[in-house]
């Protein structure tokens, strides 16, 4: 059959960027097809920053940045987004922590407030940093301790992969480290990290851009300025000699197996990074590609094999050190070892003798579909926006990345494939504790 | 810089009306309905389609949703996984108690070619019985990790105990009835089941709203056969009893449920309850959040939520809770349920529910995906988009009588079906003092 090579369509979305004089960066992206609007503040402080002994922080932190604020009381944030219409979050990164809120437009505003409000300093008192212990213990009990494969593998694998405390410990954090955590930990963590000169502002949607600039000097402008703290290097060198080890899952009734490689800098090399990226969707997106058609259908070697970029699955919004995993469940007795044989085959049968007719531009237009759909939400839009305006300076990046994916060239393809050697590799592996 | 004083919340400006995107719909001749909606916000289709599915047997239906992609007469399961992929495509097949669904995604410009390949698989898919073996081991080794999961867990039970005999109470199949399953009784499931008649087909996205009705009706025009609708009988009523506590030894937190009755979406009474539930524990702001999470820091994520089936609707409260607090946590639940359920609420506190809904149905049909679900959602209730302005009008005048009635006739904790699956040597004693406790090990 003749390849019928599909055009991978261009979106453009308006992006205005401006910083104002407290050194808040700021990113606009109207889009008036529906009536309502995304708000976004990222502040470039994650779980690599937590100092040692405080491991949990950062993500204990963002919750009290939801336990009231310079004008609001406890539980009025909550009230004021949802009883708009909106809904809200927070999530804690490696590299970052975003505040989000999507509402009809009537709130633009109303949701500017409340973040300027909580820029300006959250309320932290040992009442709440109590309270939200309590909550984050529940929520890590739910995610990692009461159910088979918790943390499987962005907890487990880091600590295999990696050697410096930033890089390699839980980013939820131990019991130990969060019930130790104080009111003044809080105070030196907000002072030092949630600067203005350290945030993105990003607001997307039903606006106008010089009514919402309006807003934002209005609500912003005042919020006292303070620089970003410098940004520690986190590098580490890449791995010489393969790393392994393995857990017991008391839980876990099947065994399963995830292993990582390091790629190039995703932010100061991204030429280099991207075919990484498109590497991950060649192997394992759906069942024609590679790993899934061998060790699912052929060998039935694994029940399920899953290929992405980033510990927590973030591509485009992560910065080095960071790696491609490959992740594996596998049936009752499976053999691990055999899998990582077959995944070096595969992954030298790419390099040797490259893809077949056709094999990268279908998964180059399956990757535009993916891109293109997380964009249609307004909040997916300005949280990425957020991030790259952050981490690059480039906003607008989002929506010429299915363009530069369906750039990236075979010889690409191969040349990363033949990085994923077994002796760059870091792996850990489920052993089930739960089978019956 | 002298301090500023207290700063106010700004007002919310002017309300913008939900404005209905241009939609068309065609029945074909064999019964399918096709319904477009345009949205050309990205240059994407969204497609689910439906087939009624109700009382099929349960380990046939699963590992027919499993394999229907795995091939047909002209093309291997990788080929189908192939071709969609060239236009950016993508297939998957579920079963739920009523229904068999196909949802995907493709580039706008490969509507064609998805429909074509869909309109292939419904009526060629071959079954080929290597691939029914490969999904077939896959499906036990799901079953076996879904049963290591406790929200599966506390769900399996809950069902059992809401709906005893009826269909609806056992919804995974077992690995024996699994591993028994062939390739020909698949092929006859398909034979009688997977029919055009009843189906309703939804594509929303960057098209033409009369030219896909046109392009599904020349590529599925074809797929023939009267459908076999498999009615079910109306769900039985909640029959209240002792709480069922699932011992599950070693569990580092209880899941609790809580089971109370609900009306379908084009009940009189909808809208009211839904503010109800917002008001109970249906959102952040509500009560048994604001309650057991924010206050007393029992749990994570408590959430309530009324559930729509063809056979009838429930609303669920769950909750994953500390070990040591699980009887305070059920204290405070029921004490939350009863107070809505007996006194009426506070003005603003209705306002807020209110603002919410009518602010989240906004929200939801923002998006392609989020119109493609609600206008499958609705379809399936017999409804269709234009029912949104109609259920906005509900919410906007539900009165805070109507709220108070709803709360008092569906919220009430005498009503309630209550399961907690924990360790039950560590919270039975807790629980024993609040209610009645009936007590079983968990399945294995």
């Amino acid at each position: 059959m003749p390849t019928r090579r599909v055009k991978i369509p261009a979106t453009r979305y308006p992006v205005e960027r401006f910083t104002l004089d407290n050194g808040l960066r700021v990113v606009l992206a109207p889009d008036r097809s529906a009536p309502v609007i995304g708000v976004a503040v990222v502040y470039d402080v994650g779980i690599r920053s937590e100092p040692e002994g405080r491991t949990g922080f950062a993500h204990l932190f963002e919750h009290l940045m939801f336990q009231g604020s310079e004008n609001l009381e406890k539980l009025a944030h909550f009230r004021h987004v949802q009883g708009a219409g909106g809904t809200f979050n927070g999530s804690t990164h490696l590299d970052y922590t975003d505040y989000f809120e999507t509402l009809p437009s009537n709130a633009l505003e109303r949701a500017l407030f409340l973040e300027a409000d909580r820029m300006r300093g959250p309320r932290l008192t040992e009442e709440n940093l109590r309270n939200q212990v309590d909550v984050v213990k529940e929520e890590i009990r739910v995610n990692v301790l009461n159910r088979p494969y918790g943390g499987f593998p962005w907890l487990t694998l880091p600590p295999v992969m990696f050697d410096t405390f930033p890089n390699a410990h839980d980013g939820y954090g131990s019991f130990d480290d969060l019930e130790s955590a104080t009111v003044a930990d809080a105070t030196d963590f907000f002072r030092r990290y949630y600067a203005s000169g350290n945030a993105v502002l990003s607001v997307g949607g039903d606006l106008d851009v010089a009514e919402a600039t309006a807003l934002i000097e209005r609500h912003f402008g005042d919020v006292p300025a303070r620089p970003a703290p410098a940004r520690p290097d986190f590098t580490e060198p890449d791995l010489t000699v393969e790393r392994r080890t393995s857990y017991t899952d008391a839980l876990a009734p099947l065994p399963a197996v995830a292993s990582a490689w390091r790629v190039p800098d995703p932010v100061g090399d991204f030429a280099a990074y991207l075919p990484y990226v498109v590497l991950a969707e060649v192997l394992t997106d759906g069942d024609a590609s590679r790993l899934v058609e061998r060790l699912v259908h052929t060998d039935r070697a694994v029940t399920s094999v899953g290929g992405y970029l980033g510990f927590m699955g973030d591509p485009f919004d992560v910065r080095d050190p960071t790696a491609l995993l490959l992740q594996s469940h596998l049936p009752p007795g499976g053999d691990v070892d055999k899998v990582l044989r077959t995944v070096d085959e595969e992954l030298d049968r790419l390099a040797t003798d490259g893809l077949t007719d056709g094999e990268l531009a279908r998964t180059q237009a399956r990757m535009a579909t993916h891109l293109l759909r997380d964009t249609d939400a307004v909040l997916g839009r300005v949280l990425r926006m957020a991030v790259l305006e952050q981490q690059r300076g480039a906003p607008e990046l989002l929506g010429e990345l299915p363009r530069l994916v369906g750039e990236v060239t075979e010889e690409q393809v191969r040349a990363a494939a033949a990085t994923l050697r077994p002796e760059r590799r870091a792996s850990v592996e489920v052993i089930p504790g739960g089978a019956r | 810089m002298s301090a500023p004083g207290p700063r106010s919340l700004p007002p919310l400006g002017p309300t913008r009306r939900l404005k209905l995107p241009r939609q068309a719909e065609r029945t074909l001749d064999n019964g399918l309905t096709v319904i477009v909606v345009r949205r050309p916000a990205v240059p994407l289709v969204e497609l689910r389609l439906w087939i009624p599915f109700g009382r099929a047997h349960l380990a046939r239906g699963h590992l027919l949703a499993q394999t229907i992609l795995s091939g047909t007469e002209t093309m291997s399961s990788v080929q189908i996984a192939a071709e969609l992929q060239k236009i950016g495509g993508g297939l998957a097949a579920g079963l739920d108690p009523d229904r068999l669904m196909f949802s995907g995604t493709g580039l706008a410009t490969g509507l064609d070619r998805m429909l074509e390949i869909l309109a292939e698989v419904l009526t060629g898919a071959s079954y080929p019985a290597e691939w029914v073996g490969v999904e077939r081991d896959r499906l036990v080794d799901g079953i076996q990790v879904a049963r290591s999961q406790p929200a599966h867990l506390a769900r399996t039970a809950l069902l059992k105990r809401i709906y005893g005999r009826h269909p609806y109470a056992v919804q995974t199949p077992d690995p024996e009835q699994v591993r028994a399953v062939r390739p020909g009784a698949l092929r006859s499931l398909h034979a009688q089941r997977v029919r055009p008649a009843g189906a309703v087909l939804v594509l929303v996205g960057d098209v033409r709203p009369e030219r896909a009705l046109d392009a599904a009706e020349k590529a599925l025009g074809g797929w023939q056969g009267d459908g076999h609708r498999g009615d079910l009988p109306p769900a039985p009523p909640l029959a209240p009893g002792p709480l069922l506590l699932v011992d599950r030894p070693g569990s580092v937190q209880s899941s609790l449920r809580v089971a109370l009755p609900a009306v379908p979406r084009t009940h009189p009474e909808h809208a009211a309850l839904q503010l109800a539930n917002l008001i109970f524990g249906g959102y952040f702001s509500s009560r048994w959040v604001e309650n057991i999470r924010e206050d007393k820091g029992y749990t994570y994520g408590p959430h309530s939520l009324v559930e729509h089936s063809v056979a009838g609707s429930v609303l669920v409260a769950a909750a994953e809770v500390a070990t040591e607090v699980t009887g305070p946590a059920l204290l405070e639940t029921t004490y939350e349920l009863g107070r809505l359920a007996t006194v009426p609420p506070r003005p603003e506190e209705l306002e807020q529910a209110r603002q919410y809904a009518l602010g989240t149905l906004q929200l939801g049909v923002s998006t392609q995906a989020g119109l493609a679900s609600v206008v499958s959602a609705y379809a399936g209730s017999g409804l269709r988009l234009d029912f949104l302005p109609e259920h906005e009008s509900r919410l906007a005048k539900a009165s805070a009588e109507d709220v108070a009635e709803a709360a008092a006739r569906y919220l009430a904790p005498a009503r309630a079906v209550t399961v907690v699956l924990g360790d039950a040597e560590r919270i039975t004693p807790s629980l024993a003092a609040l209610t009645p406790i009936e007590t079983v090990p968990v399945p294995s």
